[in-house]
């Protein structure tokens, strides 16, 4: 079971870096918004929508990464895999891989967002909580729209069907993700964040285990 | 007939809930005072109630200040809301903030921090009077409460909305569970339909809420929590329903709408539980605010509004009854044509 999953992670990985390309396309994407941000927004931005901002950035990018989640092969090869591998271990991979993706994109966004749009608000800011408020929001987002992507991929509508399913389920995380991220910024104790931060890793659980309980039943037709 | 028995009941408690809520008088209190600040020596105080009935009987009006009262002398009534009493504040009064009480024959009426004391001392130094006796208010009226006034009989129909809401949806989740582990497409049929009567009910309390919060938080749609829960609710049925949309093949539509539905109602559950721990709301029994129970000494409101949710329940598990018949009959007509 653990080998089976270690296995499928190590395929995703393989398949997902021969396709470079479409990590170049995530990359050029937010540096594209952070830039276009730059330009309409530089000096009027305060703390708070300094945060907000980079948050709805990070967001969209979340769906335009991971809407490619469960597109990339097609009918026939899905079927092949879910033959080989238990669709459980598969969605477990997935998501994990996603999560992965996701620290990576967010840590790198927050880098080149902090470039462009200053990091005067990160001066006063708890650091440490703020990147960790940033991964495990990154990770949220993952974990939520694992299962959504799989959804709209198999109703045979992309992105658009995605957005539309995903945005409401996924405020929860991001209110939550914002409300921590704030708070770091304004140097908030640990024990304040602290109990936001478990309240995303639950959610991140719970979210994680609704995908695995329900998708035995979704690759089926 | 038999079986019919709860419709006439919903119909029963609907309407009897209703009319007792808009009909009900306030019970009577005071509104305001004038001036805000007493200073020792003589005073004139205005008091201004709502509901009131100074007329009848003779109003009997104190002050009171850190658990000392004084007993006003002379009261002019003016009509049934106007009295003006004169009162001689004694000196060295206790605490910065003094209460007003009119007491009348049926029950006393206290107007909280009505005036402020701007010379502190260690105790009103003549002319305290002991506490005047509690009178018990007789006739059935609703509580009345600053801000809410007449508005809180909107109690009895917002919130009921969002109770028969949640209930239709619990619904939907049980059929949508149904589908997963029987693959029936009725189950289907009936999930939706219990996803379109309950968003009714969540329009409808989406208005009832929008009016109250215009009549007592001053806006349409204020940012707070619950209303942050609200919309969405709203949202995830509204996608729910795209997304059935969006699927022609019945089996995988079933499927795929299922998934979506027992993903999300947790999702929500779990958010509209924990929000109002995260960000302050406006709403009674949480960020500081206080219950309507502990507003309803009397539990005057409390059978109206248990009858009003019994109803409107009673209302929307009579319309998805109604629904889910339509949707097996259309999909016998649909399978029947196929073959």
């Amino acid at each position: 079971m653990r080998k089976e999953f270690l296995h499928l992670l190590k395929l995703e990985a393989a398949l997902d870096l021969r396709q470079r390309a479409a990590w170049g396309g995530m990359l050029l994407y937010v540096a594209s918004a952070v830039y276009v941000s730059h330009l309409v927004l530089k000096d009027a931005l305060t703390s708070t929508a300094w945060n907000a901002l980079f948050w709805i950035i990070l967001l969209f990018a979340a769906f335009n990464a991971l809407s490619r989640s469960f597109q990339r092969e097609d009918q026939g090869r899905q079927l092949y895999l879910y033959t080989l591998a238990h669709p459980r271990n598969v969605v477990l991979a997935r998501a994990a891989y996603n999560a992965i993706t996701m620290a990576v994109l967010s840590a790198l966004s927050l880098l080149f967002y902090a470039l462009f749009l200053g990091s005067d608000p990160l001066s006063h800011a708890n650091l440490a909580q703020f990147v960790m408020s940033v991964v495990l929001g990154g990770v949220g987002f993952a974990s939520v729209l694992t299962l959504i992507s799989a959804i709209a991929a198999r109703a045979g509508n992309g992105i658009g069907l995605m957005a539309i399913l995903g945005f409401p389920v996924i405020l929860p995380m991001l209110l939550a993700v914002i409300r921590s991220g704030q708070l770091a910024l304004q140097g908030a104790p640990w024990a304040e964040t602290g109990l936001l931060f478990g309240a995303i890793g639950a959610l991140d659980v719970v979210t994680v285990a609704l995908a695995w309980l329900l998708f035995p039943y979704l690759w089926r037709d | 007939m038999k079986q019919w028995w709860w419709k006439f009941l919903a119909v029963a408690l609907v309407l009897t809930a209703s009319i007792v809520a808009l009909r009900t008088p306030l019970a009577p209190t005071l509104a305001s005072a004038s001036p805000t600040t007493l200073t020792a020596g003589r005073n004139a105080v205005e008091a201004i109630g709502y509901a009131t009935r100074f007329t009848q009987g003779t109003p009997r009006v104190y002050l009171e200040n850190g658990g000392e009262f004084i007993e006003a002398g002379r009261i002019e009534v003016k009509d049934d809301l106007h009295l003006t009493a004169h009162i001689h504040v004694p000196e060295g009064l206790r605490e910065d903030m003094t209460d007003l009480i009119v007491a009348t024959d049926n029950g006393q009426m206290r107007l909280f921090d009505a005036f402020y004391n701007p010379v502190k001392g260690t105790g009103a130094v003549e002319g305290t009077v002991a506490a005047p006796a509690p009178t018990e208010r007789t006739g059935y009226a609703f509580p009345n409460r600053s801000l809410l006034y007449e508005s809180i009989r909107n109690l009895n129909f917002h919130v009921p909305m969002w109770f028969t809401m949640i209930l239709l949806q619990t619904v939907s989740l049980v059929f949508s569970i149904l589908v997963l582990r029987k693959g029936r497409e009725l189950h289907d049929r009936g999930a939706a339909q219990a996803v379109n009567v309950s968003l009714l009910f969540a329009f409808m309390g989406l208005i009832t809420g929008s009016i109250w919060a215009r009549a007592t938080w001053g806006g349409w749609w204020t940012n707070d929590a619950k209303l942050n829960g609200a919309a969405v609710t709203v949202l995830i049925y509204l996608a729910y329903l795209v997304l059935r949309g969006s699927v022609s093949d019945p089996a995988k539509r079933a499927r795929l709408a299922a998934i979506y539905n027992i993903f999300a109602y947790v999702l929500m559950q779990l958010f509209i539980m924990a929000l109002p721990r995260m960000n302050d709301t406006l709403h009674p029994g949480s960020g500081g605010n206080p219950a309507f129970s502990q507003y309803d000494l009397d539990s005057s409101l409390r059978p109206v509004f248990y009858a009003a949710v019994l109803g409107w329940m009673g209302i929307g598990a009579w319309l998805l009854n109604l629904r889910y018949r339509m949707a097996r009959i259309h999909l016998h007509h649909e399978q029947s044509s196929l073959r």
